[in-house]
């Protein structure tokens, strides 16, 4: 199974401030009565983008300016609380293609990598400039540099870390393990044999 | 070399090194639920995979049930859909199902520890952040996503890196009224709810030592909260007498054999820590949240935080997003504020001696006019132990509803929601905005004693005061 090798993502971005938004704020739970991850994307942040009738409120995502948007800018803790696969999914489904933020919350952060979604850690400072330069033109084009660990737009570059086996995952294709892990399926069965209670 | 236990359960599941450097870590044991499942289980036919190892996965069903509802189809066909999902995918697959059925369905992470399934050394995986309870044991357990599911179903491994190890240790004991669940919230409030991101949390110290294996998987349950992935603590006697006896336990000559294996899993003394935190007992007040994450939790004696006086823009910001969506005015008392529903249940407290210590201090109190009450067991099997030893009628004639075994009001993916902006006092994990189901509900977290108090006084409540009474 060959994957996308992921070097970059470049787009508009949008700017989704906050910090610790969780992952029941990225999907709602009640979206997740499905068996599919379908239609995902357009319960992303619902109820903070929607208000109790289902018109748009005031909400980064719902101004037309930045609807091309497939980069999000935001916060610490980004992705923290449940385990829901359905928030990278939603993320990706809505369009995006990568993320920006001061931290990420560690099983999100995962989970957006096995869906080849870059998770670029950078300072709040420098998230700020992004996000004053795409307020100001939201056509900004930005590049989240996978192989470099930097953010660029316009004339500026910044720093932007991506975890070591992630950006190697990214880089060259092999971000989502399926098939590696497949292939060690003989010692898997060596390792089991060597724990009792796997032999129930 | 002396190795923490996380060392050593790594170590002996470790299958080979990836390319990208993490490792491919064997799952010993996989449990499942209907919420997370049925999208790996697509994956797993789209890729013409099987299951490697179908007797390592269980499942049951937790998060859609109703628990006012028993004959199906359910109500609501999408949870209907999804309970035929998960029976169609164990059927198909040879996974063992703890369906209601079977009269041992429950939350998954209540019913994993009592069915003997959970068990120290090993390895455990499952599609929901709370997967972290059953560390209790000394079993690493992590946390997983859809596509970390497909991966462990079709190959029982899964590929990470390793955590650091942050030991934690609650030494002293614990005043008269303080609970397993003011432990844990007073830990995510001193280190706040990202502060174990990268970190395994190894929780010890005589508060542990002391601690029932029930008392052990609340603190663990809510590891995640904390930012911890996995959280655990070392076995010793109580695990072993927890475990004795139980469904999938060892026995006969295979029994003393796995005792002497699992207690050699603990903490070697000396083994390195990347981090300690001591934190006196004596120093924990039973603890509510005031905001809209967990970390956000002060003693019942402390005041809701002043913006004003905020030691940083970025907490100012925290703390006004918070009181708006709270709706609680900052510098005022927490006890006194007034509350509408009173949720006992999860698998964070939904278990036996969480309704044993409610039912004892209840008894003879009635619930306050206007409030909801309901009380949901963790499991079939809490339940009928419940009901054997009569702790249902105790709840129910001092105004609790009585349900069945499920998720319930925890995050409401069934019919148990919050209205509007109801507040609600809740044994749960997560105060989330929306998490119990409305989009403008409100929740402070708590012990299931300070629910019982507040659900009596119609107010959040200092459970010594109301009660009278302390820890047993």
């Amino acid at each position: 199974m060959a994957l996308e090798k992921i070097s970059s993502v470049v787009g508009q971005a949008v700017h989704v401030p906050g910090n610790d938004i969780d992952t029941d704020r990225i999907i709602p739970a009640r979206f997740m009565k499905c068996v599919t991850f379908d239609g995902l994307g357009e319960y992303l942040f619902y109820d903070v983008r929607k208000d109790a009738d289902g018109h748009d409120r005031a909400h980064p995502l719902n101004d037309e300016r930045f609807k091309q948007a497939t980069i999000l800018l935001t916060g610490a803790n980004f992705g923290c609380g449940s385990s829901r696969e359905h928030a990278p999914q939603a993320i990706q489904k809505y369009g995006f293609r990568g993320i920006v933020a001061e931290n990420f919350a560690e099983i999100f952060f995962g989970n957006c990598t096995t869906l080849g979604i870059p998770c670029a850690v950078a300072t709040r400072a420098d998230i700020a400039r992004i996000a004053a330069a795409v307020a100001a033109d939201p056509t900004t084009e930005v590049t989240i540099d996978v192989e470099a660990q930097q953010v660029r737009f316009g004339a500026e570059t910044l720093p932007a870390e991506i975890r070591g086996s992630a950006r190697d995952g990214l880089l060259n294709g092999r971000w989502d393990a399926i098939a590696e892990l497949h292939e060690g399926v003989p010692q898997v069965r060596e390792t089991a044999a060597r724990l009792p209670y796997m032999a129930v | 070399m002396a190795k923490s236990l996380f060392e050593k359960v790594w170590d002996a599941h470790a299958v080979r090194t990836l390319a990208n450097g993490q490792t491919q870590l064997l799952i010993g044991t996989h449990l499942i639920h209907e919420v997370t499942s049925p999208q790996a289980f697509g994956m797993l036919r789209d890729l013409n995979l099987p299951v490697l190892m179908p007797t390592r996965t269980f499942a049951t069903v937790d998060h859609i049930v109703p628990t006012d509802e028993f004959a199906e189809p359910y109500r609501d066909p999408l949870a209907q859909a999804m309970m035929d999902e998960l029976r169609r995918n164990c059927a198909e697959n040879n996974i063992t199902f703890f369906d209601r059925g079977t009269g041992k369905q429950g939350i998954v992470h209540i019913v994993g520890p009592e069915q003997g399934i959970t068990q120290p050394g090993t390895t455990i995986a499952c599609g929901d952040s709370h997967t972290s309870t059953h560390g209790a044991f000394g079993a690493i357990a992590f946390g997983i996503g859809t596509t970390q599911i497909r991966d462990v179903l079709a190959t029982q491994t899964m590929a990470l890196g390793k955590l650091k190890v942050r030991r934690i240790e609650v030494n002293g004991t614990l005043p008269p009224g303080v609970y397993a669940k003011d432990v844990i919230l007073h830990i995510i409030a001193q280190l706040g709810v990202n502060g174990g991101t990268g970190f395994a949390y190894e929780y010890a110290g005589s508060v542990f030592d002391n601690f029932s294996m029930e008392e052990r998987m609340t603190v663990c349950n809510m590891s995640i909260e904390g930012g911890a992935r996995v959280g655990y603590v070392n076995p010793d006697q109580t695990t072993v007498d927890y475990l004795e006896g139980r469904p999938y336990s060892p026995t006969g000559d295979d029994w003393p054999a796995a005792v002497a294996r699992w207690l050699g899993f603990a903490s070697d003394p000396g083994c390195h820590y990347d981090d300690v935190v001591v934190i006196d007992a004596a120093q924990i007040a039973p603890s509510v949240t005031w905001g809209i994450n967990p970390g956000q939790g002060i003693s019942i004696e402390q005041s809701i935080p002043d913006p004003a006086l905020a030691t940083s823009e970025d907490e100012k910001a925290s703390i006004e997003e918070a009181l708006e969506y709270m709706k609680l005015t900052p510098g005022a008392p927490i006890k006194g504020t007034p509350i509408n529903v009173a949720f006992l249940g999860s698998c964070t407290n939904g278990r036996l001696s969480d309704f044993q210590e409610v039912a004892r201090v209840i008894a003879g109190h009635k619930v306050a006019a206007g409030v909801k009450a309901i009380a949901v067991p963790g499991s079939q099997i809490v339940a009928a132990q419940c009901e054997k030893l009569g702790i249902d009628k105790v709840l129910t004639e001092a105004g609790f509803e009585w349900r069945a075994a499920g998720c319930s009001m925890c995050l409401a993916m069934n019919p148990d929601k919050l209205i509007g902006d109801q507040l609600c006092a809740s044994s749960s994990n997560r105060n989330f905005k929306g998490r119990q189901g409305s989009t403008t509900g409100r929740t402070v977290l708590m012990s299931p004693v300070m629910v019982a108090a507040a659900a009596i006084t119609g107010q959040v409540s200092d459970a010594r005061e109301v009660f009278a009474t302390g820890r047993n």
